[in-house]
């Protein structure tokens, strides 16, 4: 244990559940060192009220014992993840998530990755110390080749696992990132320099800049079995040797900005411009302002004496089957009775058939599921053949003349043979069947509302192309004169 | 006033009326159209929506949103259900406040997109690691989808817990009337315990560690003895059941299939009424035992029974042992639902 009371720290630390000064990491830990640079980055800047520091899983989980700040102590692997909702929730705040090699590098890698992809607005102080500290000297994605750890007794053998994960090189790939580093704190000249990038970390946040990625190179002599000073000479000799020390992303400007220009080029100067575009978020003052300003209507209310009807619509895709059945909820939502409509979802759309249920009743409904429909339209075969015999006895089937009746509906049951597909073409809307189909449903008298809602319901559907919505009703009325 | 909309979008509003300011997402059927719409009017208001790179992050998102002192919510189904819940545990031991939606549908494994309501067991007991719950709210309608919504966040924040709205993949897509509040609701203030980057709260700590023994054994009495408060804010509803004869007992969809099917046994002479948990943690249990107390008692439900078994534990535990042990069951799976006609036939033989 080392004492380090310092700056930007609490002077005792009870939150370890001991009045102590001694932090809990072993003699010549680098993440005692990295402690202490970073309670100074962030009392210097007087940042100290502004900051939420993401807290690993892993040797630095109890940072909250000493930084005198804000804490957020995440699950393993998460801190970039957590720091994210943090970031998000409080943008004044000056947001750093401390990881491991363990935490960010294997198990919460794509967290971190995204993140930085995402440009989220937070630090990233990454504490590489080849290895799983916490948990007893285990393997990291760090680990270097020859290396021995706990998981890897005849050293990391890279045919077997792979070559250590060079986390600043993959993310310098990124366009996103502000600023990405490597340093270490191995020995004084090293820790001066540490000292400078954990600032500027600091400062991207203060300032707003964006995201931060600062790898440092620590050791852990307990794991290395070695003395703190053989550790420090592992840093920097093996380490380094894998891990160079550099600046790989530096205000927005790196390896990855240079690629990025050459496919410009590439692409030549003759290409178009991209007909993709961002538009402006158009601006709601309230709850109220989005939602009630339009399609509000008066609640339903109950009449015990307007019976129940389910409806069911079939048919393929593209035929204005869903548009139909919500166009009859609409006109009962007019009339103030209780309507439900359920599409069929998921892949069963995706075969080209459609249908959707609709329920509409004076009282409240129960069950939505329509089972034994009383009105039923088809416009395809599969429809009817699929749910013909399920039609109620006294009720009713509408079914396209196009579609070939092999099977009669069960007894006592109405079959009404219309030509909505003819109709439509003929009148030069191919698109308008399920318009021609609502007017064999008015004609019939089988939806219980009126003419009125049902057509005010139709024009209200094309609420985005009000002249088709009077040309549908048009067609509607002079569908209706249509014989059967 | 009232809008005619979608369940999933329902869900959406309740959460923009409660003060929720984030939202954390993954795309997932039958559950998609609460990011559609979150993505749209999250933003609108000057709200934050972000699409998460998988649900481990978006419930882990959350638990940063929430550390820092915001109301937040997901919306998933089975599979992101799943790899949620080390997430929940996490909230749960942090006591933060957040929403969770699940849309129910077929499993194990990939399963379909179709309706059950299996996730019961993770959804109602605390389906991650440790000794927690969650409070666990059962909507029926559209209506529900978005009051229940609204009461999670109220409840979330009342109790410091994560709040979970357990629907199905069909009520998810169904539209239906919703009436809307005069008032959004005020945000709570949580700066006495989160971390919110301001100078009142640099002294917070947000975590669930507590490295000695004896401190996390005080901690987790602390929270059961939080959870059985928590009872007093159970909900249900009770229909037609003052002179049932046989009572059946559903939550979520499958309640609505189990009022039909008594209104169909009441109009052949057959006095079935319907008990509906509302909150199913807190589990409504005295209520639950009014109702079935010397009646037959039938679960409707898309499950293999987890449903069944702790409606039987609830009764035994209200002292109705012979109601519990009477208890029969009208169960599908993988995406088929009970029809009316089962639910019929089930009371019929019962009587
Ligand atoms: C989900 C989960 N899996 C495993 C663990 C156990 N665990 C705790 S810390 C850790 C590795 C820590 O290593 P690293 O991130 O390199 O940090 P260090 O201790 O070296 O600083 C592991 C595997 C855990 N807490 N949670
Ligand atoms: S085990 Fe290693 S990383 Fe952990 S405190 Fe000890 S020296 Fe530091």
């Amino acid at each position: 244990m080392a004492e380090i009371c310092q700056r930007g720290m609490y002077k005792t630390f009870p939150r370890s559940g001991k009045n102590t000064s001694f932090t809990h990491y072993c003699p010549g830990c680098g993440h005692g060192i990295i402690n202490k640079l970073i309670a100074e980055a962030c009392e210097e800047l007087g940042l100290q009220d502004r900051t939420i520091f993401v807290d690993p899983v892993g040797c630095g989980v109890f940072t909250y014992y000493y930084w005198d700040a804000a804490h957020i102590s995440a699950a393993h692997g998460r801190a970039s993840a957590v720091a994210t909702g943090a970031c998000r929730a409080r943008p004044d705040a000056v947001t750093i998530a401390y990881q491991g090699d363990g935490d960010l590098g294997a198990i919460g890698f794509n967290n971190a990755f995204q993140a930085a992809s995402r440009g989220e607005n937070f630090g990233c102080i990454f504490v590489n110390n080849s290895l799983y500290g916490m948990t007893g000297g285990q393997m990291a994605p760090t680990t270097l080749e020859g290396e021995t750890t706990t998981t890897t007794p005849f050293g990391r053998d890279p045919s077997l696992t792979g070559h250590p994960l060079h986390v600043c090189e993959v993310f310098a790939q990124l366009k996103a990132p502000v600023y990405i580093a490597r340093v270490s704190v191995a020995d004084t000249k090293r820790i001066m320099q540490a000292k400078q990038a954990i600032r500027k970390v600091f400062e991207i946040q203060r300032d707003r800049k964006g995201y931060a990625l600062l790898e440092i190179l620590a050791p852990c002599p307990t794991n290395f079995k070695m003395n703190a000073l053989d550790a420090a000479a592992f840093c920097i000799n093996e380490m380094e040797r894998e891990f160079p020390l550099g600046v790989f992303r530096e205000e927005g400007r790196g390896m990855g900005e240079e690629e990025r220009g050459k496919g410009e080029e590439e692409r030549g100067k003759g290409e178009e411009a991209s007909v993709l575009s961002l538009r402006p978020v158009p601006h709601a003052a309230s709850c109220h302002d989005l939602f009630l300003e339009k399609d509000a209507a008066p609640a339903a209310v109950d009449d015990p004496s307007f019976p129940e009807r389910r409806f069911k619509f079939a048919g393929y895709g593209g035929q204005g089957i869903l548009s139909l059945g919500l166009c009859i909820a609409e006109a009962a939502r007019l009339e103030r009775r209780h309507t439900l409509w359920f599409p069929s979802y998921g892949p069963e759309q995706r075969g080209g058939s459609a249908n959707c249920s609709v329920v509409v009743s004076g009282t409240p409904i129960g069950s939505p599921a329509v089972e034994h429909p009383d009105v039923l339209v088809c416009m395809n075969q599969p429809a009817y053949e699929r749910f013909a015999g399920d039609v109620k006895k006294g009720g009713i089937v509408i079914v396209d003349e196009t579609v070939p009746v092999e099977t009669r509906p069960p007894e006592g049951v109405r079959l009404v043979r219309w030509p909505a597909i003819r109709m439509a073409e003929e009148f030069g809307v191919p698109k308008a069947a399920n318009t021609m189909m609502l007017a064999a449903l008015k004609k019939l008298e089988c939806t219980g509302l009126s003419d009125g809602s049902l057509e005010k319901s139709l024009v209200a559907s094309f609420k985005k192309k009000p002249a088709l919505g009077e040309k549908n009703r048009e067609l509607l009325r002079k569908a209706e004169q249509t014989e059967f | 006033m009232t809008k005619f909309v979608k369940s999933n979008e329902a869900v959406v509003m309740g959460a923009l009326y409660a003060g929720c300011d984030l939202y954390f997402g993954y795309p997932i059927t039958p559950a998609s159209e609460i990011a559609h719409g979150a993505a749209k009017w999250f933003p609108m208001l000057g709200r934050t929506f972000v699409q998460a790179e998988c649900e481990t992050a978006s419930i882990n998102m959350m638990f940063g949103a929430a550390g820092a002192g915001k109301l937040c919510m997901t919306a998933t189904s089975g599979p992101g259900f799943s790899l949620m819940q080390e997430g929940l545990s996490y909230l749960a031991g942090a006591e933060l406040p957040a929403v969770v939606v699940d849309v129910n549908r077929a499993g194990p494994g990939l399963g379909n997109v179709y309706p059950e309501q299996s996730d019961y067991t993770p959804a109602v007991k605390g389906g991650g690691h440790g000794s927690y719950q969650t409070f666990t709210l059962a909507p029926a309608s559209a209506q529900e989808m978005f009051d229940l919504t609204m009461k999670a966040f109220e409840m979330a924040a009342k109790w410091r817990t994560p709040a979970v709205v357990f629907a199905d993949g069909l009520q998810g897509q169904m539209m239906e009337t919703v009436r809307l509040p005069e008032r959004e609701m005020p945000r709570p203030d949580f700066s006495s315990w989160a971390a919110q980057g301001e100078p009142a709260t640099r002294r917070n700590l947000v975590k669930s560690i507590y490295l000695d023994a004896a401190q996390q054994y005080e901690f987790n009495l602390s929270l059961q003895e939080k959870y059985s408060r928590m009872a007093a804010d159970a909900m249900s509803e009770s229909y037609m059941t003052a002179d049932a004869d046989i009572l059946f007992v559903a939550f979520g969809i499958s309640s609505r299939i189990a009022r039909t099917a008594a209104e169909e046994l009441r109009r052949e002479g057959v006095k079935a009424g319907l008990f509906r948990p509302v909150t199913l943690n807190p589990f409504p249990r005295d209520a639950l035992a009014a109702a079935a107390k010397g009646r037959k008692v039938i679960t409707i439900e898309l499950d293999a029974g987890q449903f069944a078994d702790d409606t039987r534990l609830n009764l035994a535990r209200a002292g109705l042992g012979a109601e519990a042990a009477g208890v029969k069951m009208v169960n599908r799976m993988g995406g088929v639902l009970v029809t009316v006609e089962e639910a019929v036939a089930a009371a019929k033989e019962v009587v």
